[in-house]
Formats: C-alpha cells, structure tokens, sequence
C-alpha cells in the first residue's frame, strides 16, 4: 500500500510541477471559466430573490462547462509521446496514477471554482441565508464526484474517436443524481429555505461507491490496447 | 431450438393481437380520464419490458469482464439496443398521455425521471459501442454498464427526495387498479415480452452471423499472400 | 538453458488487418537480436506483443517462461518511437520519475549512472522536448535500461540519430548482451548491427522468413 501512496504522490508532484511550469492550460482554462460567468449573467438576469434560488444550478452548470475542459486535458501529456506504454509495461499499481490524476483535476477545478465563485457572488448579489459553513462541504464533495467520472471516462474515451465529445456524452448521465444533490444542497444553503443535509449525505455516497468502482476497474482501461 | 423460433414468432403475433384487442376495446373505461387512459396498456409493460432488458445487459456485461466471454458480449448489446427502443416507447408514451390529461408535456416524477436517466445511461453506452475502437469496444462497454447499474439506486434516491421537496404531479396515478384492468396490464406485458424476446432473439442471430463474417474474412486475411504493405503510418498498429 | 521468449502460432488482428500471421520461434538468453523488415513487416507489432502491449488475438508469447507478461515486467525494458518521455522535463527529472514506477531505491545514482551510460549529460536542465531527435532516443535508451532489465525491446533506436552516436549506442549494447541481456532490435539501418548481432531475424507479411547469424545471407534472401 505504501508503494500506492508514494507513487500517487510523486505522480501528482510532478504533474502539478509541469502545469506550473507550462501554465497554458490554468491560463486558457481561467480564462474560459471567467467568460463561461460572463455569458451566464447576460443570460440569466434575475432579481436578488429570484437569484438565491437559481443560483445552485447556475453555478453548477458553469463549473461542470469548466471542469469538462479541464478533464478533456486530464491525459493530454500522456498521450503526446505514448507515456502510457510506459506505465503498461512497467509494475506500477495503475491505480496510484489514476488516484494522481484525480486529485491533480480535483486541485485544478477547485482553482478555478475559486476564481469564478466571487463572479458570481458580485454578479448575482449572493448571500447565503443559511450554513454558509456547509457550501465548502458540498463544493469539495461536488467536484469530487465529476472529477472521479471525469478521469475515469477521460480514459475511457482515449480509446474512441471524437474523444473530446465522448468525455461530457459518457460522463453527462451517470452525474445526474450527483448535480441534482449539488445543485439543490447551494440552492439549500443559500435560500436558508431547508436543509441541505440529505444531499451532503447523497454527494458522499456518490463520491464512495464511483471512487470504489473506479479504482477497481481502471486497471481494465489502462491496459486495453 | 430452430422449430422454436416461429413457434415464438406466431405465439407473440397472438398475443398481440388479443393484447391490443383488449386494450383498446375489451378493458373497461377509466373513469376519470376516458379511453386516453388505455394508452397505460403500452406505457407500463414498455417500461417493464425495458428494465429488464436492462437487467440483462447488467448481468451479461459482469459475466463478460469476468469470463470475457463473446457470447456474453453478444447479448449485452442486444439487450441494451433493444432496451433502449422500449424505453424510447416508455417515455414518448407517458407524454402523449400526460398532456391531454394533465395538461402538461412532462413532469419530474419519480417513475419517468428514473426512466429517462436510464434512458440516457443507455443511448450514451450505445454510443460508445460505436466510439469505440473494435477489439476494446466489449470491455469498455461493460465497464461503463456497471457504471451505469451503480448510479440507478443513486438516481432513484435523488429525485425521490427532489420530489419530496419539491412536489411534482404524478403521471399515472398511484393506488389501486381495477382487477380487469389489471388482467388486460398482464396480458399486454406478456406479449410485449414475447415480442421482445423474437426481436432479441433476432438480433442475436444477426449479431453472431455478422461476427462469423468477420472472422472468416480476417482468417482469409491471414491466409492469403500479402503484396501490398496496408500500413504506411509510422505508428501503424498502435492504438 | 531455458529460452527467454518463446513464441508460438502468434496471430495478431486488428479488425482485418493481419499484422502477425502465425509466427513460430524461440530466442535464447543472452544474445542480440536484430529484427528487420519492410514496413508493414508485423516487426513493430512483435515487439509489442512480447512487451505485453499487444495481446494475442491467437497463439501464445511466452517470456521468462510464463505468458502472465504483466508478472514480469519488471524485468522488460521497452524502447518505442514516441519517446515515451515528459516533453517538459528534464532528462534526469524524467528518470527520476520513471524509476519511482520501477520503485527503485537510490534512485538518482542509478539516474545519473544510466544518462551517462547513453552519453549524455545528467547534468543538463534543458526540457527533453527540446533535445535534438538522437539525443531524445538515448534518454529514451536510458528510461528503458532503468530497471536493469533482463530483456531489452527496442524499436527503431537509430532513427535519426547521427553516426557517431549509433555507433556507441551499438557498443552500448554488445555491452549489455556480453553481460547476459537479451535484446531485440527492431531496425532499417541493419548494417550498424553488422558484428554485433548475434542473429538477423526477417521479417515479411507478418512472419519471420529466415533467422541467420550473417547479415550477407539475410539480405539474400529477402
């Protein structure tokens, strides 16, 4: 276990030291969240009441557009010189590199959810009438659960043509119950109109049994040909 | 097994037949919502219908990531394209009823919300199969078929919650059903189960014929003289 | 002494393209193994099939005597034509990173003694996406050795490198032969493994054709 633990840190050591190091992707994909807040608030214009309300989906929404970008990266360095023959043929535990890239997306969305929150929050005239404590709970367990499917169906879609459609097609379905739970637990929280418990509790279901799954199956991935 | 087939394929052409009869005419009226009602004799054993056939391809997709057997593979994709067509008919249906009774086109209840993310896994596993390049298309199908079976629990928990807080009209009413209605309900889930299984078993043929092709023109492949080099692309067989 | 890869009735498909067509062979331990061929040979394809990479579609590959090739790949170098390198990096901090897959302890002595045995510089911080293309394929020479592995498979490592640097890549490997490696050389440029190869395999439409030590004899017959 421990050789999982080291290799999934150095992994993500050196994978958060390259995006460091080129910046072109944080840079574009910053600027691509900033503009994904813009279009939203031109198009949806409510009132400061109204907007409590709808927030959760809007801000979701916006971070999912945001994250499927991010995602569609997630192996693009890999692939450039076939660095994943490296990993087939050498004895390393696929799942340590799985559990790697995973965190290095969760890192990564959360950096630009940072970003965009205070957009919203200005664009909107936000405030949280309810446990405001709770919304850092629902955002890390939210991005969690798009960003374990997300790596995983990256994956999945190196296999297939039109691999940067085949990522949002596979992932899209299967996080349904977990954008409902996070759309409704913010809409909770900001509202203050009930509690958002029943979905923090949901999300971490979620995020368990797809994390389980994914570690148990990505092998079978890596290793198709 | 062969004289089987046309006894099935006769079998369901009766049962259909009786079935629509008496879904249309010998079933007693509904009450309140009149002769639009019969049209839950296809709404309900379409929606059946389908989710077994989405069993189906659960438990063929295990067996093929366990044993990686082709047969197994076969009968993933039949029951999941098959599958798909009724859940299609399940949900175009339950509009068609909704909107003279209910006024209204849709509605997140539990049963269609259930039905249409179902619906969706689906046709996003169809596509993959078509993605996907051939000798990796059975494994990743399965995979993602188990992915799909982990979300169902999930699904049905959220939106029966949703609806909890957020109330929705129900589309098809709750409560109890006329007996009579509910001999006409079985009769017509039967045949549609027998037709189902025609229309698999059909494919299924297809499918293993379509793959015997294959086969025999790789082997001619392998056997034959090559003298032109196919391959000009440096990276040639890698995937 | 038991052969290190054993080959039997390979078939490789991919949809309908036969890229093996049923080849049969054993190779011992500790010798040099040049593989030639036209394009389209099935040479590239048998590499990967005994690295693992490929499975077969029909037949068996047998190495280190077993055919679980994921159990012994510890012990496979693999060398291809995409680097198989992190453009970004340096050569040392890619090494360094690849010997954590192999879960090397002293890692950097093994780093560093491994550029310097493809004569390069370990010292060097310049990104690998920038090296030229002969200097890419002996850091590539280098990530593969990294293990000290038993057998070696290497894809085309000449290509596009310059003479002199292929040259010493060639004593590189008779080195590593006479210390009791068995290597697999796929290549076009047959003439600078002319003295060192123990064996010319060729390879044509997916079969090997003829196996001889002399490179004059095996180019006769193709």
């Amino acid at each position: 276990m421990s050789t999982i633990a080291g290799l999934t840190r150095a992994t993500l050591a050196k994978d958060l030291r390259l995006e460091w190091r080129s910046k072109d992707a944080i840079n574009s994909m910053l600027f691509f969240s900033l503009l994904v807040v813009v279009i939203f608030s031109f198009s949806f214009d409510p009132t400061a009441e109204e907007s409590r309300r709808i927030a959760g989906g809007l801000v979701w929404v916006a971070f999912l557009f945001a994250a499927v970008v991010a995602l569609n990266q997630t192996w693009a360095r890999e692939v450039r010189n076939q660095v994943l023959d490296a990993y087939r043929v050498s004895p390393a535990p696929p799942n340590a590199l799985f559990l790697a890239k995973v965190v290095g997306n969760f890192i990564f969305v959360s950096v630009l959810q940072a970003l965009m929150t205070p957009l919203f929050i200005v664009f909107y005239n936000l405030r949280a009438l309810g446990p405001v404590y709770q919304l850092p709970i629902v955002a890390a367990l939210g991005t969690w659960a798009l960003v374990v499917n997300g790596t995983f169906f990256a994956a999945m879609s190196l296999r297939t043509r039109s691999r940067e459609i085949m990522l949002p097609l596979l992932l899209f379905p299967i996080s349904i119950p977990a954008l409902l739970a996070m759309v409704e637990a913010t809409g909770a929280i900001l509202t203050g109109e009930f509690s958002a418990k029943f979905w923090i509790v949901l999300l971490a279901a979620y995020d368990v049994v797809f994390t389980i799954a994914s570690l148990f199956l990505f092998g079978f991935v890596l290793q198709a040909e | 097994m062969k004289r089987a087939f046309p006894i099935l394929a006769v079998l369901t052409g009766v049962l259909l037949s009786y079935a629509l009869y008496e879904a249309l005419v010998g079933a007693p009226t509904e009450q309140t919502m009149g002769d639009v009602q019969r049209i839950f004799y296809y709404h309900v054993p379409s929606a059946l219908t389908a989710f077994i056939l989405f069993f189906i391809n659960l438990f063929a997709s295990l067996i093929y990531l366990v044993r990686r057997n082709n047969k197994a593979d076969i009968v993933a994709l039949v029951a999941a394209e098959v599958g798909v067509v009724f859940c299609t008919v399940n949900l175009v249906t339950g509009s068609i009823w909704a909107r003279p009774v209910w006024g209204i086109w849709w509605t997140w209840d539990l049963r269609l919300t259930l039905t249409l993310v179902l619906w969706l896994i689906y046709v996003s596993y169809l596509v993959l199969r078509r993605f996907s390049s051939s000798g990796q298309t059975p494994l990743l199908a399965a995979v993602l078929s188990v992915f799909g079976a982990l979300d169902v629990p999930l699904v049905y928990f959220s939106i029966w919650f949703f609806r909890t807080q957020h109330p929705q009209p129900v589309i098809g009413g709750g409560g109890s059903i006329d007996p009579r209605m509910l001999h006409v309900l079985l009769i017509n889930w039967l045949a549609f189960s027998c037709f189902a299984a025609l229309v698999c078993w059909s494919r299924y043929r297809l499918e293993v014929l379509q793959r015997e092709v294959d086969e025999t023109l790789a082997l001619e492949a392998l056997l034959e003289p090559r003298t032109s080099q196919p391959r000009t692309s440096r990276t040639g067989s890698d995937g | 002494m038991p052969p290190a890869v054993v080959v039997t009735d390979l078939v490789k498909q991919f949809g309908r393209f036969a890229a093996l067509r049923g080849v049969n062979a054993e190779f011992a331990p500790g010798r040099l193994y040049a593989i030639l061929g036209d394009n389209g040979a099935g040479k590239t394809t048998l590499l990967r099939a005994l690295a693992g990479l490929a499975p077969p579609t029909r037949g068996s590959v047998s190495v280190l005597g077993t055919t679980d090739l994921r159990s012994i790949c510890g012990q496979l170098g693999y060398m291809a034509h995409p680097s198989l390198l992190y453009d970004e990096m340096s050569g040392m901090e890619n090494l360094r990173y690849f010997a954590r897959l192999h879960d090397g302890s002293n890692a950097d002595q093994r780093c560093s003694d491994v550029i310097r045995a493809v004569k390069l510089d370990p010292s060097l911080t310049r990104p690998v996406g920038q090296y030229s293309q002969g200097m890419r394929q002996r850091m590539s020479l280098a990530r593969a050795l990294l293990n000290d592995p038993k057998i070696l498979l290497l894809d085309e490592p000449f290509s596009n490198v310059d003479v002199r640097s292929a040259r010493g890549m060639v004593s590189l490997l008779t080195g590593l032969r006479d210390a009791g490696k068995t290597i697999f050389v796929v290549t076009h440029q047959a003439s600078l493994l002319e003295g060192a190869a123990d064996e010319f395999v060729w390879m044509e439409a997916g079969k090997i054709v003829s196996r001889t030590p002399d490179l004059a004899t095996a180019t006769e017959t193709a």
